[in-house]
């Protein structure tokens, strides 16, 4: 009974102790992300405000497009000289770049040392990301007694979407705390602010780096190690003999892949949509999936203890089928939830203000138009157009804008609930998934097998979903949710790959 | 379920030159109708790692197609 406790208190340090350091890397890398705006304006040459979005954009998906290569690099090091010192080190390097990062001078003062010295950073956050989740998951899988995997392993999926929540509550509370008039705080953030969510993280690591040096190597890796069997080559061995590449290649095409897009479309396209199509206001569309994920959270944890008794296939393969089925009838309730267009035609007035003003050196004027609408219990909005005024009495009338829309009362929190049920999906196909990935491979080539396809289907496949969604928008303009085909087309082909080529069992020794 | 499975080999051996085409041809076009350095950066990055991915696909669809997953290692010593 003693030794039966003693097991269990170790097992919760083993996953305290990853887990934090996992949370604080997903932080970092999210930090980037999250603020890829204001580092547009502070890294990138300011001509063209698009381009500035772009490159910071490119930026991110590099970020995530070396992520495969950082799981080579390390999850070969994993199982060469062990996992504690490998997702050691990429702690190390996620938090000195995640440093950097926030001392980097800007653009106007540095010039294009500037861009080039973010994205190398960016790029080590990218490779560090890549190492340590595999290690992370190996790690407590390896600790776990054999019929609860999923359930110790779901604690580890729940540190990628907490260091999310995490990394969006310090940006809105620093967006918040720099001065008592808000709009100066939001200034000063914009200007150098930003700069705190990044500095912030070497504390965190510093803290998750003391506590993982006093962890002890994973058990079957010392067995391993002390009767001579770690693989010379975990690169061939993984990706060269055949018997072990045909598992790669169905891990990625009839799991990670469906996971990945699953999830970046739930928690990170969904954000995306809500501020830039439906135009909601910065906070709401942080506090929104903010939440979304404090209420989802617990059920990555469900859903991984659930694995351990129906086996993981099943609940993955379903989270991607509730996607499929799901995602365009949610996305287009937020377009009709926070259409403007229909309510300002309904409208019987507005509060307007309007402010003329000389253009230097001319006697032209320009002329700007704000009306605020208030829908108790829906929304409110701001329609702003500016027009230009010529001194020969020509008017070249503005575009009319919307700005500063929030939503109000119920609204709101059918807005969360949208995202809520995303989230859910989320947690069907990412809570199992470190057990499902564990028990595919063998121990000595752990590391690095399972972390290719975990990269390549979340860093590659997930990661570039806003990007490639996006992108679709702005090459089929006619419909809104055309973006949503990418991540249902990616779903619904790893959904059918999975169904009839994985098998559903439970893996009942993963000592081999 | 193996016979299904070797039918769909042959589905992901030609779905993996199909995506490479049109992958391809979409960037191409993309960069001619808006040809500025973000444009060739974007398409280039997809070209460069979607690539590998439908080689990757295309060999999936081999192994299908040639019965290795008709039946799935139970231990890991199936897999060394």
């Amino acid at each position: 009974m003693q030794a039966k406790d003693k097991e269990t208190q170790n097992i919760w340090r083993v996953i305290g102790a990853s887990s934090v350091g996992t949370l604080i890397e997903w932080y970092d890398f999210y930090i980037f992300g999250s603020l890829a705006t204001v580092i547009a304006s502070q890294f990138f040459p300011k001509t063209d405000p698009t381009a500035a979005l772009l490159s910071t954009l490119a930026t991110f998906a590099a970020g995530f497009i070396v992520r495969p290569f950082g799981a080579l690099v390390f999850g070969r090091l994993g199982d060469l000289v062990g996992r504690k010192y490998t997702f050691l080190l990429t702690l190390v390097i996620m938090g000195g770049a995640t440093f950097a990062i926030g001392l980097v001078p800007s653009f106007e003062r540095i010039g294009f040392a500037a861009p080039i010295i973010v994205l190398i950073l960016r790029l080590l956050q990218g490779l560090a990301l890549g190492g340590e989740y595999g290690g992370a998951a190996t790690y407590v899988a390896e600790h776990a007694p054999p019929d609860r995997r999923g359930y110790y392993t779901s604690w580890i999926q729940t540190t990628a979407t907490l260091g999310l929540f995490v990394s969006l509550g310090v940006i809105l509370l620093t967006r918040h705390s720099l001065d008592p008039d808000l709009q100066r705080s939001i200034a000063k953030f914009n200007d150098w602010g930003w700069r705190i969510p990044f500095l912030v993280s070497i504390l965190l690591v510093i803290v998750s780096i003391y506590i993982r040096m006093k962890m002890k190597e994973s058990p079957l890796f010392v067995k391993l190690k002390s009767e001579g069997k770690v693989s010379a080559n975990p690169l061939k061995e993984s990706f060269v003999h055949k018997a072990n590449l045909k598992m790669v290649l169905l891990a990625l095409f009839g799991a990670t892949m469906g996971q990945g897009v699953i999830w970046y479309t739930g928690q990170f396209y969904a954000q995306s949509f809500i501020e830039n199509v439906c135009k909601v206001d910065f906070d709401q569309s942080r506090t929104i999936i903010i939440w979304a994920i404090l209420l989802a959270t617990p059920l990555f944890v469900v859903f991984g203890a659930w694995s351990d008794r129906v086996g993981r296939k099943w609940i993955m393969l379903a989270g991607m089928l509730c996607g499929i089925l799901f995602f365009r009838p949610i996305y287009n309730q937020f377009l009709e939830l926070s259409l403007t267009s229909i309510k300002t035609r309904q409208a019987e007035a507005g509060i307007a203000t309007r402010q003329a003003s000389l253009i230097n050196g001319t006697a032209d004027s320009v002329i700007t138009t704000s009306t605020l609408y208030v829908y108790p219990e829906h929304l409110q909005f701001k329609q702003v157009q500016t027009d230009t005024l010529f001194q020969g009495g020509a008017i070249h009338y503005g575009e009319l804008k919307t700005a500063e829309k929030k939503l109000l009362g119920t609204v709101y929190w059918k807005f969360v609930f949208l995202v809520f049920v995303q989230v859910v999906f989320v947690t069907m196909v990412y809570g199992p998934i470190a057990a499902f990935l564990v028990e595919m491979f063998p121990t000595r080539i752990r590391y690095t097998s399972m972390s290719l396809p975990y990269h390549v289907g979340n860093g590659v496949f997930g990661g570039l979903t806003p990007f490639i969604a996006t992108l679709l928008t702005t090459i089929y303009t006619g419909d809104k949710l055309v973006g949503l085909w990418y991540p249902i087309l990616i779903a619904a082909v790893c959904l059918l790959i999975g169904a009839v080529y994985l098998r559903n069992g439970i893996d009942p020794d993963v000592n081999d | 379920m193996n016979a299904m499975k070797k039918v769909l080999g042959i589905l992901w051996l030609a779905l993996g030159p199909v995506a490479i085409y049109y992958l391809v041809r979409t960037a191409l076009h993309e960069i001619s109708v808006k040809p500025l350095i973000d444009t060739k950066i974007q398409w280039g990055v997809f070209v460069v790692v979607f690539i590998p991915i439908a080689i990757g696909l295309m060999i999936f669809g081999y192994f299908s197609l040639r019965g290795e997953y008709d039946h799935l290692p139970e231990n890991s010593a199936e897999v060394e």
